[in-house]
């Protein structure tokens, strides 16, 4: 075999699937509990739940990594076993990742090539690149093969993706939260395709996702997990989101949103004043990025991911160097050190909180101290430090903002990620705060806590704090800010008040237009 | 002498001396290269090429054949690669910590077992004369070529292409830069780092003969003085790209013969500062290409340094 697996997608060549009675235990964790759901030949199956209620555990047992302890996966009506992902795949069973699994270095068509079993010891590239070229000429999306594939945008990585599966000749894709890191516009558009795809018999897709929109526009029947049981489904047009969001949380009380308090003219407090920063590889990754946030308001900064918005926060946080530009807080310079972050009251919380706002290792009481620890009462004479006031500190802390740790001692590595978020939220709003800066909080949490921690952060704004949140959420953007900014290519290329926007005009300007 | 014909000898010596000295730096290099492609450090190089060196000239001594020697050490290097992929491959290890631990077992190994050599003479390397036919003298000892130096280029161009269009080389650079995807492919990591390294171990051991068989051209135990450590800090200059492997190899060894070049001339001030160019050259090339930002773009994705 030279090249070419050239299989046409074929209407009536979708395989349907179906799981009966799936149960997984991981030590005293039950993951699944009796899961059965079936997913029909050509259809458009969602899988719904919440971070933690079985989603990936349910996809890993069809995929093979894991092996469900009871029940059973069938492909067409048939039982099959599937001891590893490379079975899975030899049943037609495909499965696009959350987080790429292309190899950056290598370019498109080599991706494309060596996920093939059968390549060849020596590749015959001009053969190969005409297969890709007529393989390419039958799908419904293009993307460009012959540069690495770290240059390549997050959409065009993710259509990659899917591509590598139909090259593949996977008949049945699990997309796993495919449109996480792409633009409204360019999800759409990616998931429209698919669904047409399924409509003409070529494909069966099972799609995890929590976007309910996405649930309605694309797919023909939903299941909803919850606590590793199957919580409830149906078709879709009969499911309204209410519906599907209770099956989903159960009787779980989510606190209630905290009210937006209307603000009159108020003052500047945080002036970004034409900030340029550079990225890991000295490129240029923030523009004269200028922005004017008031005293009392949200200012939601959208974007989709890789358009600076990390870079950003890190240099406004002193994370990373301005290469040029100033900030002003109250028309005072700003630099972003620990003495004047103090006095200017300017609070954060970044993404990834464990990676940036903790020390993983050290205990909840100490990273919860990092603002205070150098002043009284846990420190005397500037420097001796007294571990009996922190803890008591922590303790307070602990009740007020429900963190979930086995102590005050405990490392904070080893709290769950919404519990982090909630440490670390409960340090930096403990005091008084006039600036603060949040980036994606939300991301990857259950319900309640994304409620949670969306209501600290609007109870800030109404007491008049300046609040910077940027978000790759749109909803989350839609929801809390006063006024949006789309941050592409390194900086602002769209500012509007929130009640005279809508995502469809924030959706083209993040796309780049 | 006129000032024309001794520049001219200094230019010879500096040509000779760069395909002499920069052959060892070319395996060792080429063998880290394929190594740290795969997604691991391997450290332990400097102490494969000693040991190589060390097991190629008892050999040929007790053989009366230089070439079985050189075979010998890349066996033997291979086997100190295979060591270090295996302990790689246990829970919790870490491959840097194992590679300075195996240089140091290799230069301890190699001068326990090199002792009874240090005085026999053995059989040495042959050479290629390239340029008798120009009758001129200092022309003629520069372009006396060890086959072993076209071995070396042979294999820059061939692995600069297997990376691009074989299996194992694609295969060889998705371990390196996504371990996720690789086993994602069913491929076996842990075993194409284990190849990697053994490979990389063989080219290295190579290196090593090269030392003692022909240019210095005996064991002794100051031979390689840091060569294998160099040869890390080259790859990383090179940008993991196999053909800049074999330029940046001549380039050191064009700085290595600046001493030696100068000596033969009859300028002796500063010998010894001319000897240290290399490790001059070495030191500037880590400053200019150090970041405190963050790794280097062409980087393989998996190795401990870079993550």
């Amino acid at each position: 075999m030279s090249a070419l697996p050239a299989h046409t997608p074929a209407p009536g060549r979708a395989i349907g699937l179906e799981t009966a009675g799936i149960g997984k235990i991981f030590g005293p964790l039950v993951a699944l509990d009796d899961v059965s759901i079936k997913v029909p030949a050509g259809s458009f199956h969602a899988l719904l739940g919440e971070n933690g209620a079985g989603k990936s555990t349910l996809v890993k047992c069809i995929m093979g990594f894991y092996q469900p302890d009871r029940g059973q996966v069938m492909v067409d009506g048939r039982e099959i076993q599937v001891k590893n992902p490379r079975e899975a795949r030899a049943a037609g069973i495909g499965m696009v990742y959350q987080h790429f699994t292309l190899v950056p270095s290598l370019t498109g068509a080599e991706n494309l090539v060596i996920s093939r079993l059968d390549v060849p010891a020596v590749i015959d590239w001009t053969a190969e690149k005409k297969a890709l070229d007529t393989f390419l000429q039958r799908m419904p999306f293009r993307v460009p093969l012959d540069v690495p594939v770290a240059h390549l945008a997050a959409g065009e990585k993710q259509k990659l993706e899917i591509l590598k599966q139909l090259y593949l000749d996977q008949r049945f894709l699990i997309l796993d939260e495919p449109t996480s890191v792409l633009t409204p516009g360019e999800a759409d558009e990616m998931l429209g395709l698919v669904r047409g795809m399924t409509q003409r018999g070529e494909i069966t897709v099972l799609m995890i996702t929590h976007k309910f929109r996405e649930v309605t526009a694309f797919a023909d029947d939903v299941s909803v997990l919850r606590r590793g049981r199957f919580a409830g489904g149906g078709k879709v047009s009969e499911l309204s989101h209410d519906a599907m969001a209770r099956m989903m949380i159960g009787d779980t009380v989510v606190r209630a949103r905290a009210e937006r308090k209307p603000m009159g003219k108020t003052p500047v407090v945080l002036h970004l004043a034409g900030l340029f920063a550079e990225d890991d590889e000295g490129l240029p990754a923030v523009k004269e990025f200028e922005l004017k946030v008031h005293s009392g308001e949200i200012v939601g900064i959208a974007g989709v991911s890789g358009n600076g918005q990390s870079q950003l926060v890190e240099a406004i946080s002193g994370q990373r160097e301005l290469s040029s530009g100033r900030m002003f807080i109250h028309d005072q310079p700003f630099e972003p050190k620990r003495g004047a972050m103090d006095r200017f009251k300017v609070f954060g919380l970044p993404e990834e909180p464990l990676k940036n706002a903790t020390v993983p290792n050290m205990s909840v009481a100490e990273n919860m101290a990092f603002r205070s620890f150098d002043k009284p009462p846990i420190a005397s004479i500037g420097w001796w430090l007294r571990p009996g006031p922190m803890r008591q500190k922590a303790r307070e802390l602990i009740a007020r903002y429900r963190v979930k740790t086995p102590s005050t001692e405990t490392p904070i590595a080893n709290l769950s990620g919404g519990n982090v978020q909630r440490a670390v939220l409960a340090r930096e709003l403990s005091g008084d705060v006039d600036v603060l800066i949040v980036a994606n909080p939300c991301f990857g949490l259950d319900f309640a806590s994304v409620a949670e921690i969306r209501s600290q952060i609007m109870e800030q704004r109404n007491r008049g704090a300046a609040v910077l949140l940027v978000s790759e959420d749109l909803d989350e953007v839609l929801e809390l800010a006063d006024r949006v900014a789309v941050m592409s290519g390194g900086t602002i290329t769209y500012v509007a008040p929130i009640g005279e926007t809508d995502r469809t005009t924030i959706g083209a300007h993040m796309a780049g237009h | 002498m006129s000032e024309n014909a001794a520049l001219l000898t200094v230019l010879f010596a500096m040509i000779g001396g760069a395909i002499r000295v920069s052959t060892p730096f070319i395996f060792v290099s080429l063998g880290e290269c394929l190594t740290e492609k795969s997604g691991r450090i391997n450290l332990g190089l400097e102490g494969t090429l000693v040991f190589g060196a060390m097991a190629a000239y008892a050999i040929s001594f007790l053989s009366g054949s230089p070439w079985l020697g050189v075979f010998v050490a890349g066996c033997c290097g291979a086997l100190l690669g295979a060591v270090h992929g295996w302990v790689c491959k246990l829970p919790r290890v870490n491959d840097v910590a194992i590679g300075i631990a195996l240089m140091t077992f290799g230069l301890g190994l190699a001068f326990f077992f090199g002792k009874p050599y240090i005085q026999p003479a053995a059989p040495r390397l042959p050479s290629i004369p390239l340029a008798d036919w120009t009758g001129n003298a200092s022309l003629a000892t520069a372009l006396k070529v060890n086959p072993l130096f076209f071995v070396g280029i042979a294999l820059a161009v061939f692995l600069s292409w297997a990376f691009r269009n074989t299996r194992t080389g694609l295969i060889l650079r998705t371990t390196g830069d996504s371990a996720a995807a690789a086993r994602a492919m069913g491929v076996s990591v842990d075993r194409v780092r284990l190849l990697a390294t053994t490979a990389g171990g063989f080219l290295a051991g190579v290196g090593g003969s090269f030392l003692s068989l022909y240019y210095p051209g005996s064991w002794s135990e100051g031979l390689s003085s840091g060569q294998g450590l160099m040869a890390v800090a080259l790859v990383i200059f090179a940008r993991w790209d196999p053909m800049r492997c074999l330029f940046a190899s001549m380039m050191f060894g064009a700085a290595g013969a600046i001493g030696p070049a100068l000596q033969s001339i009859g300028i002796t001030q500063g010998y010894y500062f001319f000897n240290a160019a290399p490790y001059v050259v070495t030191l500037f090339i880590m400053i200019a290409s150090s970041s405190t930002k963050g790794a280097l773009a062409s980087a393989p994705g998996e190795l401990a340094v870079t993550r």
